[in-house]
């Protein structure tokens, strides 16, 4: 009987857990470096994450290839010589999330440390962004900077002075519940 | 009791899912996508051949192309520098796969306009796929000599000639690619005892990077059933190709000096065996025309 109880106790809580789960729903991820001779930005619209409010866990994944570029040769170029995303298809994140409160209403400065992995080299970083819990969606923000010398991302060096030594990434998703 | 054991029930769920694991299941909700590989060649244009690439939608490639005369010419003709056989030439990607183009090469004054689409596209994940294929035709006018200057009149069909390419090609790594082109020229007017209206090729070519922007080429075609006295060689090329934003430069040696696929295949008039080579280069610019939105 007690384990009977003891069990149905431990299903409620994962159960409980799961319920606590919130899975991209929009996600918007872009970068931003300007340059003498042009700006390059690219946009990817593809990544998903997952965050955990129980254990403050969050995650992010993305496919580089899913960066847009106005110019096709660039976007190319970008993958093929750069981010050589043949062989580091993604990007991700792991971390946690500090000073989120769900109760709580309006937007929330928060504090994201964890692990960046770009072109298969992985940084502990932390990342001030914003979070914001309305009618059972989370909505969250960050900017930082990425400096492609971190990740071993090479720049250019003759003729194309293109990119610059760090990129601004603008984060931008929405969450729903998950269930499963 | 019931609540200690509520305690290390909720302990248990909350500590359950490390960073890691979320991210692992975060993973397994991703549907399994395609990634399909990325310039298996530099550019449109291998050596003198054309390659499995095509031009991505709504892109302009603007490709101006010299030969210049044989090397062993010597210095009286500066290495054959004294003389260039020009190609000037716009290719345009209607959609990623599909590329439309045309150009116009002195040598013979050759008109030429092709099309080109890309039938397979090499790609690993959900879709795997060990090669890309290509389907290339164009058609050549030659607009010289004039017909005021023949003693009987040619007809445009006796000017022109076909091509079709099969472009198979894989990139085995991401420096090493290889390439392989059955063609087919068909010329409506030939001399019979020199060579025949269809004339078979086999080309093989392929490229090594040496690094993110510098790679070298090179092909070679081999014809078939060439009649006895023709006074043409098979045709052959290396090349090194250097890549800088929207231009990519091709240096090459090659015993064909012509730039239309008719020319290269059939008429190349280089003997290697006494070192018959011209200097020559491609260069290509891209522009994007049409944004995606």
């Amino acid at each position: 009987m007690r384990l009977i109880l003891s069990m149905l106790l431990l299903g409620g809580c994962v159960l409980s857990a799961a319920a606590q789960k919130y899975i991209s729903e929009k996600s918007f991820v872009s970068f931003f470096s300007d340059a003498s001779i042009e700006d390059i930005k690219a946009e990817n619209t593809k990544s998903t994450s997952l965050l955990d409010l129980a254990s403050q866990d969050i995650a992010f994944s993305m496919l580089i290839a899913e960066f847009k570029f106005d110019k096709k040769l660039m976007q190319q170029h970008f993958n093929e010589k750069y981010l050589e995303s043949e062989k580091y298809p993604k990007s991700t994140f792991a971390g946690k999330v500090f000073g989120f409160s769900a109760g709580a209403t309006g937007q929330q400065n928060v504090t994201v440390k964890g692990k960046l992995t770009i072109h298969g080299v992985a940084r502990e970083v932390e990342v001030p962004g914003t979070m914001q819990m309305a009618n059972g969606q989370i909505m969250a923000d960050a900017k930082f900077s990425v400096k492609l010398e971190d990740y071993n991302v090479p720049r250019p060096q003759i003729l194309w002075k293109n990119i610059a030594e760090q990129v601004e990434v603008t984060v931008s998703f929405t969450y729903k519940p998950y269930e499963k | 009791m019931k609540n200690s054991i509520l305690f290390v029930a909720l302990f248990l769920s909350l500590s359950a899912a490390a960073q890691d694991d979320l991210l692992q299941q975060l993973e397994a909700t991703a549907e399994p996508s395609t990634q399909y590989m990325m310039q298996t060649f530099k550019s449109t244009r291998l050596v003198n051949s054309q390659t499995v690439e095509s031009k991505s939608q709504g892109e302009l490639e603007f490709i101006f192309a010299h030969r210049f005369g044989l090397i062993n010419d010597g210095l009286y003709e500066l290495f054959g520098l004294d003389q260039a056989f020009v190609r000037l030439g716009l290719e345009y990607g209607v959609t990623d796969r599909l590329g439309v183009g045309f150009g116009r090469n002195s040598v013979d004054k050759t008109m030429d306009v092709y099309g080109r689409y890309k039938l397979l596209r090499q790609s690993t994940g959900a879709k795997h796929m060990p090669i890309t294929l290509t389907a290339f035709v164009n058609m050549a006018v030659e607009t010289a000599p004039r017909n005021s200057d023949l003693p009987e009149p040619l007809s445009f069909e006796d000017r022109t000639s076909y091509t079709a390419l099969a472009l198979i090609a894989r990139k085995f790594t991401d420096r090493f690619s290889l390439q392989l082109m059955p063609t087919l020229v068909h010329k409506n007017t030939v001399d019979r005892t020199l060579e025949n209206n269809d004339q078979w090729a086999l080309g093989a070519g392929g490229r090594y990077k040496v690094s993110r922007s510098i790679a070298l080429t090179s092909e070679y075609y081999y014809r078939f059933d060439v009649p006895a006295e023709s006074p043409y060689y098979n045709a052959f090329g290396v090349g090194v190709d250097i890549e800088t934003g929207g231009h990519v430069f091709q240096l090459v040696l090659t015993n064909a000096r012509g730039l239309t696929e008719r020319a290269i295949f059939t008429e190349t008039t280089g003997n290697l065996a006494d070192g018959d080579l011209h200097f020559g280069f491609n260069v290509t610019r891209t522009f994007q025309l049409k944004k995606e939105k």
